[in-house]
């Protein structure tokens, strides 16, 4: 019987002939904690009698959840941190350095065929490079500090076919919020995502980014797509060497296949209080925004700021609209800068505030007031996500949340076509 | 056996930013004051309501999102014995192992009522509602993730085994 990408990899880091629901111990190849979590890590590391890690070349440690931090408790957490990535020489980002997920991808720790887990849900990110990524807990990351490995079941894998052409301003953020509509909220839990088809291929690096970036919210352990040679140039650029992977066997078994034609999907929109209650922006038109997020380990990508800059060139955010524009990474950021993007954003009104998850997480830059109604490209709508419990937010994609910012209002981003 | 607790009933897809909000976790490191605002979006006086043995009992995709493992910690520290689901998200399930928080798998959620009492046997296998006189019948743990949570947790079997249980 053939083998799925996940299988392969599981196999191959186990060192066992493995299928979807076998257990395995794999080796991991590398491994991210950031602050939201890493005063249990280092606890738990602590507790489970942790002299050394067990590769420092293979740990990154970030702050980008509260950076810089907002609370005195959290600067203790960020103290503690750098004691201990400089204690024991792992990686370390400091403030202002980005969000966890890119810095991982920027990285070159991050390859085909490769395990990688992080503490933080997202980490299914990576599996746009053909790596099987997954988040983790905190105690379950000591234990990986400890010993470089961890037991997985090896999971089934749905098959997700993409096919068709994207119209104008419709974007892989509109394919995966369709997607997450359609499966829901539970509908591959415990599962891979095998993202595949002609709209896949013909997207860049970073777009695919975009997609596995939120297989989590659909419950699956990760999603992932086979390498090709857009992959392998996106990683001869960083320096990356092992650029080989896996693909799934043409014979293989998928628990199920699901297909999708988007040459007529139109601008997508997850509306409050589920990632997977989505619509098309055009039902929602009209609602006011307040806020208007613009970043993020989803859509924080230089090709993300472009979609926006590109709307946003030559005009102003609506008078009353504050507009938070994020990096994901100081990458990013400089190239951003280079390209002009940033002036653009300054002239739009933008408040820029330094790479990291912003608003995203919660926890500070653009907490939503009772009442108040976010548009943002981040990955999570729930209730109180972003501040208060009586306030909104849509998840959209870089296009949908600058027409928004211009008009003031849910808009849909092909009325600004004419200008292309 | 766990319980007998109340049963505090919750409906699908209870996410970990309603077990315990970001904007909590990302400014208060101490348990005692985190736990104060567990499931708050949801019922705001749970944190003072909830009495030691309690049981949670939601519908499908508990503990969706984030990979927060406060999320466990806190309902563990509220006293909470056992999580009853008709399913879990992955993430929390791993962690609430991991942190020696019970989770339980079982279909005949839609049977129990808020307030029911009820007393669980992981061991056997079984769901009882005293408040009905029913039981019911849930998926026993894997022997695996039994052993960690009768160690009360990773760090508990580590302390106690000086390895990892796949070690």
């Amino acid at each position: 019987m053939g083998k799925t990408i996940s299988e392969k990899i599981l196999s191959h880091a186990s060192g066992k002939d493995a299928y979807a629901g076998d257990i395995v111990v794999a080796k991991i190849d590398a491994a991210m904690m950031h602050d939201g979590m890493a005063q249990l890590v280092i606890n738990a590391f602590k507790e489970m009698g942790g002299k050394t890690l067990w590769d420092p070349d293979r740990v990154a440690i970030v702050i980008d959840h509260v950076a810089p931090s907002a609370y005195e408790a959290f600067s203790k957490v960020h103290k503690m941190m750098r004691m201990f990535a400089f204690k024991h020489g792992a990686k370390f980002y400091e403030v202002g350095s980005g969000v966890c997920h890119q810095l991982m991808i920027e990285s070159g720790l991050v390859h085909p065929g490769s395990v990688i887990v992080g503490s933080d849900s997202h980490t299914c990110t990576y599996g746009a490079l053909g790596a099987f990524a997954t988040g983790i807990g905190s105690t379950e990351m000591a234990a990986v500090l400890l010993s470089g490995r961890l037991w997985f079941k090896v999971p089934e894998t749905i098959e997700v076919l993409i096919e068709g052409n994207l119209p104008p301003m419709v974007f892989p953020k509109d394919v995966i919020l369709k997607i997450i509509g359609t499966i829901k909220a539970d509908g591959a839990t415990y599962k891979a995502i095998e993202f595949k088809g002609s709209t896949v291929k013909s997207m860049n690096v970073e777009g695919r980014l975009t997609l596995t970036n939120m297989a989590v919210e659909m419950g699956a352990k990760t999603g992932i797509m086979e390498p090709d040679e857009k992959t392998r140039a996106f990683l001869k650029a960083l320096g990356c060497r092992e650029i080989k992977g896996f693909t799934s066997d043409e014979d293989v078994d998928y628990s199920e296949s699901i297909k999708f034609d988007v040459s007529d999907l139109e601008p997508q929109v997850s509306c409050p209080h589920a990632v997977d209650n989505v619509k098309s922006v055009k039902e929602v038109e009209g609602r006011e925004v307040n806020q208007v997020f613009i970043g993020s380990c989803t859509n924080g990508r230089l090709y993300d700021l472009r979609i926006a800059a590109k709307i946003m060139k030559g005009k102003h955010a609506k008078k009353g609209v504050r507009v938070i524009v994020i990096p994901a990474s100081r990458k990013v950021y400089r190239e951003a800068v280079k390209e002009g993007l940033i002036d653009i954003f300054l002239d739009f009104g933008c408040a820029i505030c330094n790479p990291g998850c912003g608003p995203c997480a919660g926890a500070h830059q653009g907490i939503l007031a009772p009442g108040e109604r976010c548009i943002s490209t981040s990955n999570r709508n729930f209730k109180a996500r972003m501040g208060s419990p009586e306030a909104e937010i849509y998840l959209a994609s870089p296009a949908t949340a600058a027409a928004s910012a211009v008009m003031g209002e849910i808009t849909d981003p092909r009325r600004f076509l004419k200008e292309e | 056996m766990l319980g007998p607790g109340k049963a505090w009933k919750f409906g699908d897809d209870v996410n970990t930013d309603y077990i315990i909000a970001g904007k909590y976790k990302l400014s208060i490191t101490d348990l005692d004051e985190l736990s104060k605002h567990a499931m708050e979006t949801l019922m705001p006086d749970f944190s003072q309501k909830v009495k030691k043995g309690d049981f949670i009992v939601a519908g499908k995709n508990f503990g969706c999102g984030s990979s927060r493992e406060q999320a466990p910690l806190v309902l563990k520290h509220l006293g909470i014995s056992a999580v009853i689901a008709k399913s879990f998200a992955r993430i929390f399930y791993r962690n609430a192992v991991n942190i020696g928080l019970p989770v339980i798998e079982c279909a005949d959620i839609d049977k129990i009522e808020h307030g029911d009492i009820l007393e669980v046997n992981m061991q056997r296998g079984y769901v009882k509602n005293l408040t009905k006189g029913e039981t019911y019948r849930v998926k026993p743990l894997p022997p695996e993730i039994q052993e960690i949570l009768l160690e009360g947790g990773l760090v508990k079997y580590v302390k106690k085994h000086g390895r990892l249980p796949w070690q």
